[in-house]
């Protein structure tokens, strides 16, 4: 297989070097279009090279690059070559050979943080599901990779014909061979633990991804004649394609991932397995310990100034740092009474109910549609966050933006708790672009002996639609409480600029 | 022999068993309005209770003892106070009874000869030269007036069953094609509105389910049988989907007199999120359910059931440590409202005090 890849990696080269000469003899006769299109192709073909590179073309968690070029050279292949006022036509081609050329003289061109590149985001497949080209793609490498492909379940509302929706009932572990050869067995055991939703929230999921790595860490030896930081980061790509097709990785998934595959990168070639090994552990554990677990004692110490006694205050849904920021206000002795807002199919308020509880907070239970008859008691409202996005929106649980919007009409002030690795560079506006369709048979609800839409696979204009997440606009969100500070909902690109320069 | 004096005591005695009789029905009719509300019974739409109503009100007109319509108007509030109080949500036997009530004091109007709309418009010129209370007392006695008001309210009856149809009629005014509407729960009204808009224009809806009792799946499935294009949505989904829909239409338990609603929970956040993407709004109601109701009261305004539907029985551990609430109403005010569809036509929100005066007398406001 490496040989494989390697060969694969060479073509790739081959293919790219003879589309720019094509590309110079066809620009004769081209359109401006071209250039327009040539020069993002350029920068993103080297941009695909090794992860050294800061990652700021890096979107979201992202498959193997390979497939990247790919896809842009067919779509220039494919266009036809036109013929337009010669003149400029040859002005052009003359700076596009020169410019070809440059590219083609420097093999990494480093992209330096400060300065503003014209950066191409690399759409992930997830979001993609419409378009058979890159369906038959992922298909191909999963393949490779020796994973199965996962099958969509259900009529999908038209709505969201370009992402998944998968069936709970269908795991992906059903598809695999027992024992797996190509997966490691605690990485098998995530997937399936995320597919039915045994381990979900962002935290929970990423403590949980870097555990099941760590496990992968202990046991993996080097093969011979290779290096530990190629090779442990060629080892977990299957992987990261098996969880994703379990589950769609999340920000906070992603930005883990990326940070691990950083370190392993940067492991000197000199190092001795046992050594390596035990520093990328440490790391790990120390990513743990920095990113989660400190972080939540930071928010928790500036939320405690927020909530006064008499307080009642609003949370929606089981996020595990809002609770522990509860938790740890009500040690305290702060009085104050928690209204814990629930929403079906989900249900994760009761979660929480039990957790707040049994700590012997006072609590009150309600459904989402109920929010707008107990907001008038309300006097915070505190919201968890999965991602927090660079235009400043709050990507969350689906109905918190709904809570955000009523408790907005009601004057109660929003805040969202969030730790900074879960900030995510791209940008959404609506909750349709870039989202999770989860199992639509999970609407399906027994009354009083009836159930409405048991059958509704048989009729073929009804639709069941089960979204994940939703985004929250920042006008909604009164301020938001990180690790760094309490900082306003749009100053999230700027964290995300000293992170950057920091590293 | 005795059967002849049977027969004989029968002939000169017809009240108390024409009484009885009604009594009966009356009770028969609280106890099912008692039935209906706590969810057990057969949930029953607000078209049939008004219908069963003015039923109701009709037999007390023809089977009570009374000579002049001030005994009628006694009779009927004093059995209107005793159906509301058996019910206070359901608002349109309460509709009904004041439209009843407007129908005799206007039959006595006519019948003593004098106009009808100086009686009605209480100008500001006639109560300075009135001079104090109102001299009507509804005394007098006029033979025509049971025959009158029986057949005044024959006419109500026919205009109640003819409501749906009405408001269904006027579907395709609002709705062009290709368009995605959403709605909440189920309301027959809005059903019908629908389903005869779909019989010419292709549109899309996207239903919001409104637990925890789950109406929307009903509807849902109803709308999808008649070919819509159905979607179910979760109630948490509201805000995220409302930026692709292009009209909400919902009906309603109730229309206030400010023009507000008291519609099924869910309803406000519905109502904010069109009004945050500018979506117009707009209620499918018959005039039954339009009240002369504010909504100041916070005690009676709202109802609940059993919080069993919201956290079940199986949660118990925390069940004695928690407060629950299932409210099954939500008030929306009056400038979240596009629009009020209803029998007699569209109207603004800021309307509805209008039409108000022209059902109910304004005496009849408290029973």
């Amino acid at each position: 297989i490496k040989e494989e890849k390697q060969r694969l990696r060479k073509e790739k080269k081959q293919q790219k070097k003879n589309k720019e000469k094509k590309d110079e003899k066809a620009s004769h006769e081209s359109e401006k279009k071209k250039n327009k299109e040539e020069k993002p192709v350029s920068a993103a073909a080297p941009a695909s090279q090794p992860p050294t590179q800061p990652s700021t073309q890096k979107a979201v968690p992202a498959p193997a690059p390979v497939p990247v070029p790919v896809s842009e050279t067919p779509a220039l292949a494919d266009k036809p070559a036109k013929t337009k006022a010669d003149l400029k036509a040859e002005r052009r081609a003359r700076q596009e050979a020169e410019r070809a050329s440059k590219q083609a003289a420097t093999s990494k061109p480093k992209a330096p943080p400060n300065e503003l590149q014209p950066v191409v985001k690399r759409l992930p497949e997830h979001v993609q599901v419409d378009n058979p080209g890159v369906l038959k793609k992922l298909a191909k490498k999963l393949e490779r990779q020796q994973i199965p492909l996962r099958l969509d379940y259900g009529y999908k509302v038209s709505l969201f014909s370009h992402l998944h929706q998968y069936s709970r009932k269908a795991p992906l572990t059903q598809q695999l061979s027992i024992p797996s050869t190509v997966i490691h067995p605690a990485i098998v055991r995530l997937g399936l633990q995320y597919s039915q939703g045994i381990v979900a929230g962002s935290n929970a999921r990423s403590v949980a991804l870097l555990h099941a790595f760590k496990q992968v860490i202990r046991d993996y030896t080097t093969p011979p004649n290779e290096e530990l930081s190629r090779d442990l980061v060629n080892k977990l790509k299957p992987y990261i394609s098996f969880l994703s097709q379990c589950r769609p990785l999340s920000a906070s998934m992603g930005n883990a991932i990326k940070y691990i595959k950083k370190e392993i990168s940067n492991i000197p070639s000199q190092c001795k397995e046992e050594e390596a090994k035990r520093k990328l552990l440490s790391c790990i554990d120390c990513y743990i310990d920095e990113k989660i677990i400190l972080a939540a004692k930071a928010i928790a110490k500036s939320s405690i100034e927020k909530i006064s006694n008499g307080d009642v205050i609003l949370v929606y849904g089981c996020s595990s740092l809002v609770n522990h920021i509860l938790c740890e206000a009500f040690e305290k002795n702060i009085k104050f009474r928690v209204i814990v807002v629930d929403s079906r199919p989900r249900l994760e308020g009761r979660e929480a109910l039990r957790r707040l509880v049994q700590r012997g907070i006072s609590c009150t239970y309600v459904l989402i549609s109920a929010v707008s008859y107990i907001l008038p008691e309300v006097s915070k409202v505190f919201l968890g966050a999965h991602a927090l996005l660079a235009n400043g929106y709050v990507m969350s649980r689906v109905g918190t933006s709904q809570i955000a919007l009523v408790a907005k009409a009601f004057n109660v002030p929003v805040l969202v708790c969030c730790e900074t690795y879960k900030f995510c560079e791209r940008v959404q506006t609506d909750s349709f672009v870039s989202n999770e369709l989860d199992d639509p048979d999970d609407l399906i609800v027994t009354r009083k002996g009836k159930t409405q839409l048991e059958h509704w696979q048989d009729v073929p204009s009804l639709g069941l639609l089960n979204l994940v997440y939703d985004v929250t606009p920042p006008d909604f969100v009164d301020l938001v409480i990180t690790d760094l500070g309490m900082i306003p909902c749009t100053s999230v690109p700027v964290v995300l600029r000293v992170k950057n320069v920091d590293q | 022999m005795s059967t002849m004096v049977q027969v004989v005591n029968l002939t000169t005695m017809p009240g108390p068993d024409k009484e009885t009789d009604l009594t009966e029905r009356i009770e028969a009719f609280l106890s099912d309005l008692k039935r209906g509300g706590s969810g057990t019974g057969p949930l029953r739409g607000s078209a049939e209770t008004a219908r069963e109503t003015t039923a109701l009100l009709r037999r007390i007109t023809a089977q009570a003892r009374w000579s002049s319509a001030g005994d009628l108007m006694e009779i009927i509030r004093k059995e209107g106070r005793r159906i509301t109080a058996a019910q206070p949500s359901e608002t349109t036997v309460g509709n009904m009874i004041r439209r009843v009530l407007k129908i005799v004091r206007e039959e006595y109007a006519r019948s003593r000869g004098s106009s009808e709309e100086t009686d009605q418009q209480e100008s500001l010129h006639k109560l300075l030269t009135s001079g104090g209370l109102s001299e009507e007392n509804f005394r007098q006695h006029f033979a025509t007036l049971k025959a009158n008001v029986i057949e005044a309210i024959n006419e109500l009856l026919t205009e109640l069953e003819g409501t749906t149809d009405n408001i269904a009629m006027q579907a395709l005014e609002h709705i062009h094609s290709n368009e995605v509407i959403m709605t909440i729960g189920r309301s027959r009204t809005v059903e019908a509105f629908l389903k005869d808009a779909a019989r010419k224009r292709k549109f899309h809806v996207i239903v919001a389910e409104c637990a925890p009792f789950c109406q929307g799946h009903e509807m849902a499935t109803s709308l999808s049988k008649a070919g819509i294009e159905t979607t179910v949505i979760a109630d948490a989904a509201i805000f995220a989907v409302m930026s692709r829909v292009n009209k909400v239409i919902i009906g309603t338990q109730t229309v206030l007199a400010n023009g507000g609603l008291r519609a099924v929970n869910g309803t406000h956040t519905l109502a904010l999120a069109a009004k945050h993407h500018s979506t117009p709004l707009i209620v499918c109601a018959p005039m039954f359910k339009l009240s002369p109701q504010f909504p100041n009261e916070e005690d009676t305004f709202h109802k609940f059931v059993s919080p069993h539907e919201v956290l079940p029985f199986t949660e118990g551990e925390i069940l004695s440590k928690v407060n629950v609430h299932c409210p099954v109403f939500d008030y929306v005010p009056p400038e979240l409202i596009t629009l009020f569809i209803s029998n007699i036509g569209g109207h603004a929100p800021s309307y509805i005090y209008r039409l108000m005066s022209e059902l109910y007398h304004p005496e009849d406001h408290e029973l």
